[in-house]
């Protein structure tokens, strides 16, 4: 299970880059792996407002739909509006080609929370 | 499926497996003084030729037989053929609950998606479920999903014209946010008042939910209601409650409607005192996981054979719980099968014959009002089998009550409704009604 180093995690298995006040954020390779082939993805649109730990979007696999939830309150700047025609992408590049939204972040305090890879790892062992 | 009684001994053996001692035992929980601790208070049992008798009784004090009917307003009066009844009532589908197992119930699913292809069919939509509760709810349903696809557009646009119960349900199913809805007016000919449409349609506008054929009986013209709404970016809605009217109209689905709601309870044939009924919904591919109820699928199994199961059920309230698309988790499944054994009777030839019949003897009727004095057709836009007639020598209640005297029931009065129809019939004629009826009708208004 891929779990790169330089990307900060919530316990709702998504994965945050973050860049200044910008936030991208896509769903972990553990979060990909557990849902299956995933078929349809719901985002929010640009200049929509996330509020964290609440839902911002849907990611819809052949088995359930799960939600996902803003690691961040903000803006959302950008929306990768690609994965909503090849939502497969989430399983074959969960850290690349499959982010979803750039948030710019009101408040930094919101990522204090936020697992490093080695957190994350024992996490998800824990949970197993 | 069928209906297993138990026997004593299954039910002793089913309570010293769980270790109880008796039935009432299981209701130890409830306070006696809460529990019925006497008979119900029933008159004693009758043996089966009193009860038939009693039945008969009963069915006597029914007087619709009596009576020549004009009612339509929603619950429309068709013939439906013995064939109808003769399947519905085999044990198989006449089931109090509809089995939706696929390794159990594949007849079940089978009718289930004959059903939505006949109907998307029928509408010229691409994907119908597998139906609601009615029309009403279909409609307040309808509006629900073009707001979850508006995103931040949430104000629905509803044409007066749209059936009054629609109108009531939606509200209701919007009591949260009664801004949210705003009523659309009606111009002299029936129709969506196109200038009041304009000034109300914005950024903040969901959708426009009209009737086709609307309450008054009047076609809307769907082109250029579509072409408003969508130059809006907002969803076109049409509902209707006389489904027939399609044999002969282009489905809405053909005029760019994003979603179509609407009663089906018409090829049911039975009216029963108004239910149960069924909802028609369909709607395009792209929106088809914001659409509520469940959706019957066709698929192989793992030998390659056809197969028929519920699918996109992952939305759905068992798995989604609070955050499912809808509340329904259920569908018609014994009025959706009617329907479909009535529309595969028919055929495409006999449905088109069916409507042209209701189009041709309402179209006799409004002939005969035309040259009546007193009497008016109150709008001028096209009707397909109902409309709405201006009584112009006393109040319509007055007109109602002298024909109900004579056991002509002359429609229903819109008064209530619309208050300023406050002398105005909707009236409607089906296949039902002979020539000799309809003629009896207009001299019974003649003489009121």
């Amino acid at each position: 299970m891929s779990v790169p180093e330089d990307l900060k995690y919530s316990r709702d298995h998504e994965w945050v880059l973050i860049e200044g006040n910008i936030a991208t954020v896509g769903v972990t390779d553990h979060a990909q792996a557990q849902l299956g082939d995933v078929v349809f993805i719901e985002l929010p649109e640009e200049e929509d407002d996330v509020t964290k730990g609440e839902s911002f979007g849907t990611v819809e696999s052949t088995k359930a739909v799960a939600d996902l939830y803003a690691p961040a309150s903000g803006v959302v700047i950008e929306v990768n509006n690609d994965l909503l025609d090849n939502p497969e992408t989430v399983n074959q590049d969960p850290y690349g080609d499959a982010w979803m939204i750039k948030i710019e972040i009101s408040d930094e305090v919101d990522l204090e929370n936020l697992m490093d890879a080695e957190t994350y790892e024992r996490f998800i062992e824990e949970a197993e | 499926m069928r209906y297993l009684p138990h026997t004593e001994d299954d039910i002793r053996l089913m309570l010293d497996q769980i270790g109880v001692g008796s039935i009432s035992d299981l209701f130890g929980s409830i306070p006696a003084s809460l529990r019925l601790d006497r008979p119900l208070d029933l008159p004693p049992a009758l043996s089966e030729p009193e009860l038939i008798r009693e039945l008969g009784r009963l069915a006597d004090a029914n007087r619709q037989n009596e009576y020549s009917r004009f009612v339509g307003a929603g619950i429309y009066d068709h013939f439906a053929p013995a064939m109808v009844d003769h399947i519905l009532l085999r044990s198989e589908f006449y089931t109090a609950y509809t089995p939706y197992q696929p390794e159990v119930s594949q007849g079940t699913l089978q009718a289930i998606f004959e059903y939505q292809s006949l109907i998307s069919l029928l509408m010229e939509m691409e994907i119908t479920n597998a139906s609601m509760y009615d029309g009403a709810t279909g409609c307040a349903e309808a509006a629900l999903m073009a707001r979850r696809i508006g995103r931040k557009r949430k104000r629905v646009l509803i044409a007066r014209s749209v059936h009054p119960e629609f109108r009531r349900v939606t509200a209701t199913y919007l009591a949260n946010d009664p801004d949210d809805l705003v009523d659309v007016d009606v111009d002299a000919h029936g129709r969506v008042d196109p200038a009041d449409l304009e000034s109300k349609l914005d950024e903040q506008t969901a959708c426009l939910i009209v009737g086709h054929p609307n309450y008054f009986g009047v076609l809307e013209d769907l082109d250029a209601l579509a072409g408003s709404v969508h130059d809006a970016k907002a969803l076109f809605v049409v509902t209707f409650s006389e489904p027939l009217a399609f044999g002969l109209l282009h489905g809405p689905g053909r005029s760019g409607a994003d979603i179509v709601a609407g009663e089906g309870q018409s090829f049911l044939g039975a009216m029963n005192y108004g239910g149960p009924s069924l909802g028609i919904f369909s709607t395009k591919d792209k929106y088809v996981r914001q659409m509520p109820g469940r959706v019957c699928g066709m698929t192989e199994d793992a030998d390659g054979r056809r197969g028929f199961v519920l699918t996109l059920s992952t939305r759905e309230q068992h798995i989604r719980r609070e955050k499912a698309t809808s509340n329904i988790c259920t569908n018609q499944g014994l009025c959706a099968l009617s329907a479909t054994v009535f529309l595969s009777l028919m055929g495409k030839q006999g449905l088109r014959r069916l409507a042209a019949l209701n189009l041709s003897k309402a179209e006799y009727l409004k002939a005969r009002i035309r040259e009546l004095s007193g009497y008016a057709l109150e709008h001028d836009g096209p009707t397909f089998n109902e409309f709405v007639i201006r009584c112009e020598r006393k109040p319509a209640a007055d007109i109602h009550r002298a024909l109900y005297e004579k056991k002509i029931l002359a429609g229903v009065k819109l008064k209530d409704d619309y208050p300023e129809f406050g002398s105005h019939l909707l009236v409607n004629v089906t296949e039902t009604h002979g020539r000799e009826d309809i003629d009896r009708l207009v001299r019974a208004l003649d003489e009121a």
